[in-house]
């Protein structure tokens, strides 16, 4: 192949059948190379959803997010927990490199409120993350909550039960996590880029947030340029 | 210097008028001994033949669904005060002129507002959103002003060697002296004060006494005159009766919006801004309605006191109709400004403070809250809700579940696999909430792993938290 073809091949409009999209979105690194090797512009992706489907809790998946969470609580922006299903443990949290400053609680009385609270938060453009745990979801709701994180340009994440894995959703991002004797499998549902049939093992078990997060590199702001320097 | 008047001929009208959108014929009586005559009434009235002048009676004879009013003294100087706060946010310089005017220097103003036009249009369009008719006119003096302003000329006099002119074709009618003095003038020939300037003035002083000719003086800058400033009250509260009463909380937002408009000029010139205020909501026989707006931080917006406003009157329902609102503010602080960025940041951030006041007027104060460790060895005493100001402690180092259970749940033994532990916890004997307790991580059959304790009194096992 020669050296023109190859400069055309690399017009960020160009997209191979065996690549991810190339997404010229802001995101923010996961901590665990092998998933962000398998996300589209490898992390979490800022303005839009990401939807988390559990099998059961306690298997790992605030520890999945909880290297993201420690980073992006360093900036001045809210981080905001929508109606969390226990009590987000104070110490724990500290201890795994969260600003708890800058995490606002959430607990509101219907899931009316909780659905409008979380798409609030997103909206506003002032939170870095929004977590939510909500129930009865709809199409109507999942599109406004995406459409909030896109204008707000926040990561939202949706917890929900493996079981919607069959329903419709306009996530971005779907993982479904699944707790196995070698750690924590992370099967990705969907992508931007087309799909994965493997998935993703993570080893959770040994790491805390506090000690994972050292290891990275300081800033975020390097890693959209330096993507784009790595493509050049 | 360079001074504006501002005459609010329907003063006494608009305190009752301005609340509302719909204009219903109305009228303000003013009562004099056994007779009352009409003193002001609004358009509707007046093109159904109602006269300032004419008898109460016949008014209410003309329009049957005419709304009278009597002229309420107090509450026309309580608006004037309100008016000279809101003039505030131009200058400092504004001075009472009682009981329908405000008089304003503006000449040391004008750079700051981007010349008189401007200046000019944004007071005329201020007055207009508080629902106030006025006539504005400037010249040199303070007196001069007022008096083309109460004539209706709105001019603009900058040289004070025009100032003879203009004045000089006034009638003498707008004068403040005794009705005698100002029928004699008109007996001897002098129509306006031009004549009035021709007239000797030893004669003049003997016939009229001094004050006539000291007002002329005034007037043309002969005679200084000393004004008094308009000092803000220290803390702000002004009331609003409705022209007719209120039954939906959405609807109070109109009238509202005019007294939050004297609000932002009062907080303009104290160069503070509210933390909190209230709308009281008076009805005719059941307790007020207190509506309470917080901030998160001291602000002077209107636009943000509004929107807050609006979301706190949609959740709200009213027990009783409203017929008299009243903003109070006590919450006033100083408010530290920054300079305004010469090169315009381009990443445009949301306002993280603007959220926080939202959600809580949605959810509660209770609804919304930051969480910290506190200092106790207890797992369910070491973290504390607190408000997002707070200081907080720093954590310990021990391992610790990222959920806890608020209530620890029991569970069998035989279905953990114990990882790690024990952690003794052996603490409160003292306030009757004492534990005594030994924590282990354990990994559930599922696959979750699990904060579990064994409990000394009764020996059984706990599901206190997930490592989520």
């Amino acid at each position: 192949m020669n050296a023109s073809l190859d400069l055309v091949l690399q017009h960020p409009g160009i997209w191979r059948g065996d690549q991810l999209a190339q997404t010229e979105e802001d995101t923010l690194p996961t901590g665990f190379a092998e998933l962000d090797e398998q996300l589209p512009g490898g992390g979490w992706a800022r303005g839009a959803l990401t939807e988390i489907l559990l099998e059961r809790e306690g298997i790992g998946e605030l520890r999945l997010l909880l290297p993201a969470l420690a980073r992006v609580s360093t900036q001045s922006e809210w981080q905001v927990w929508v109606a969390p299903p226990h009590i987000p443990y104070a110490p724990a949290l500290s201890i795994a490199g969260i600003n708890l400053k800058q995490l606002l609680i959430a607990k509101p009385q219907s899931p009316a409120d909780a659905w409008w609270t979380a798409e609030q938060a997103l909206r506003s453009g002032a939170c870095s993350a929004v977590l939510a745990w909500l129930s009865t979801p709809d199409e109507k709701r999942m599109r406004r909550l995406q459409l909030g994180a896109e204008t707000g340009k926040a990561w939202g994440v949706l917890f929900r039960s493996a079981r919607a894995a069959q329903e419709r959703s306009t996530a971005s991002l779907r993982l479904r996590l699944e707790a196995t004797a070698n750690g924590l499998a992370v099967h990705i549902l969907k992508r931007r880029g087309g799909q994965v049939s493997k998935p993703v093992m993570l080893n959770l078990q040994q790491t805390s947030g506090a000690r994972r997060t050292r290891t990275f590199a300081p800033s975020l702001s390097v890693v959209p340029s330096l993507r784009a320097v790595s493509r050049n | 210097m360079f001074w504006l008047a501002i005459h609010f001929p329907a003063l006494p009208l608009e305190i009752y008028s301005r609340g509302g959108a719909a204009p219903e014929p109305l009228a303000v009586i003013e009562k004099q001994g056994n007779r009352s005559s009409v003193k002001v009434c609004n358009e509707a009235a007046s093109e159904r033949g109602v006269r300032a002048g004419m008898h109460g009676a016949a008014a209410q004879v003309l329009v049957t669904n005419l709304v009278v009013r009597v002229r309420d003294l107090a509450a026309e100087q309580e608006s004037l005060e309100g008016l000279a706060a809101w003039a505030g946010s131009f200058t400092p310089a504004v001075s009472l002129q009682p009981p329908d005017g405000l008089l304003i220097e503006i000449g040391s103003c004008l750079r700051l507002h981007r010349g008189f036009k401007n200046l000019i249009a944004q007071m005329r369009s201020g007055l207009n959103e508080m629902g106030y008719g006025a006539c504005l006119a400037c010249a040199p003096t303070p007196y001069a002003a007022w008096l083309l302003a109460l004539a209706g000329k709105e001019v603009a006099i900058r040289d004070p060697a025009k100032l003879e002119k203009f004045l000089g074709a006034l009638p003498v009618k707008w004068l403040a002296q005794p009705q005698d003095t100002l029928d004699s003038l008109e007996m001897l020939g002098a129509h306006t004060l031009g004549d009035c300037l021709h007239f000797p003035r030893a004669g003049m002083a003997r016939r009229f006494g001094q004050s006539l000719l000291d007002e002329v003086d005034r007037a043309l800058g002969r005679l200084p005159e000393a004004r008094e400033f308009f000092v803000p009250p220290p803390s702000f509260s002004r009331h609003l009766e409705l022209p007719s009463q209120v039954h939906e909380a959405e609807a109070l937002l109109f009238a509202s919006r005019r007294l939050l408009l004297e609000l932002e000029g009062y907080l303009n010139l104290r160069q503070a801004g509210v933390q909190q205020f209230e709308l009281i909501c008076r009805h005719e026989d059941v307790p007020d309605t207190v509506l309470k707006v917080g901030f998160a931080q001291p602000t002077r917006a209107l636009e943000r006191m509004l929107l807050l406003l609006r979301e706190t009157l949609g959740r709200t329902r009213l027990c009783a109709p409203v017929h008299t609102i009243t903003l109070h503010s006590s919450l006033i602080q100083t408010i530290e400004l920054s300079n305004l960025d010469l090169f315009q940041d381009s990443t445009e951030t949301g306002d993280g403070n603007l959220l926080l006041e939202r959600l809580r007027i949605r959810l509660g104060k209770e609804g919304v809250f930051s969480i910290a460790p506190a200092a106790d060895h207890r797992p369910e005493l070491a973290w504390r809700q607190c408000g997002t100001e707070d200081e907080s402690i720093p954590a310990g180092k021990q391992q610790r579940p990222l959920w806890l259970l608020p209530k620890p749940m029991p569970c069998h033994k035989d279905r953990l696999e114990l990882q790690s532990g024990p952690e003794r916890i052996e603490s409160g004997w003292w306030d009757g909430m004492d534990v005594a307790r030994d924590y282990y991580v354990a990994q559930g059959r599922n696959g979750s792993r699990l904060w579990v304790f064994r409990d000394h009194s009764s020996g059984g096992w706990f599901v206190h938290g997930l490592f989520a």
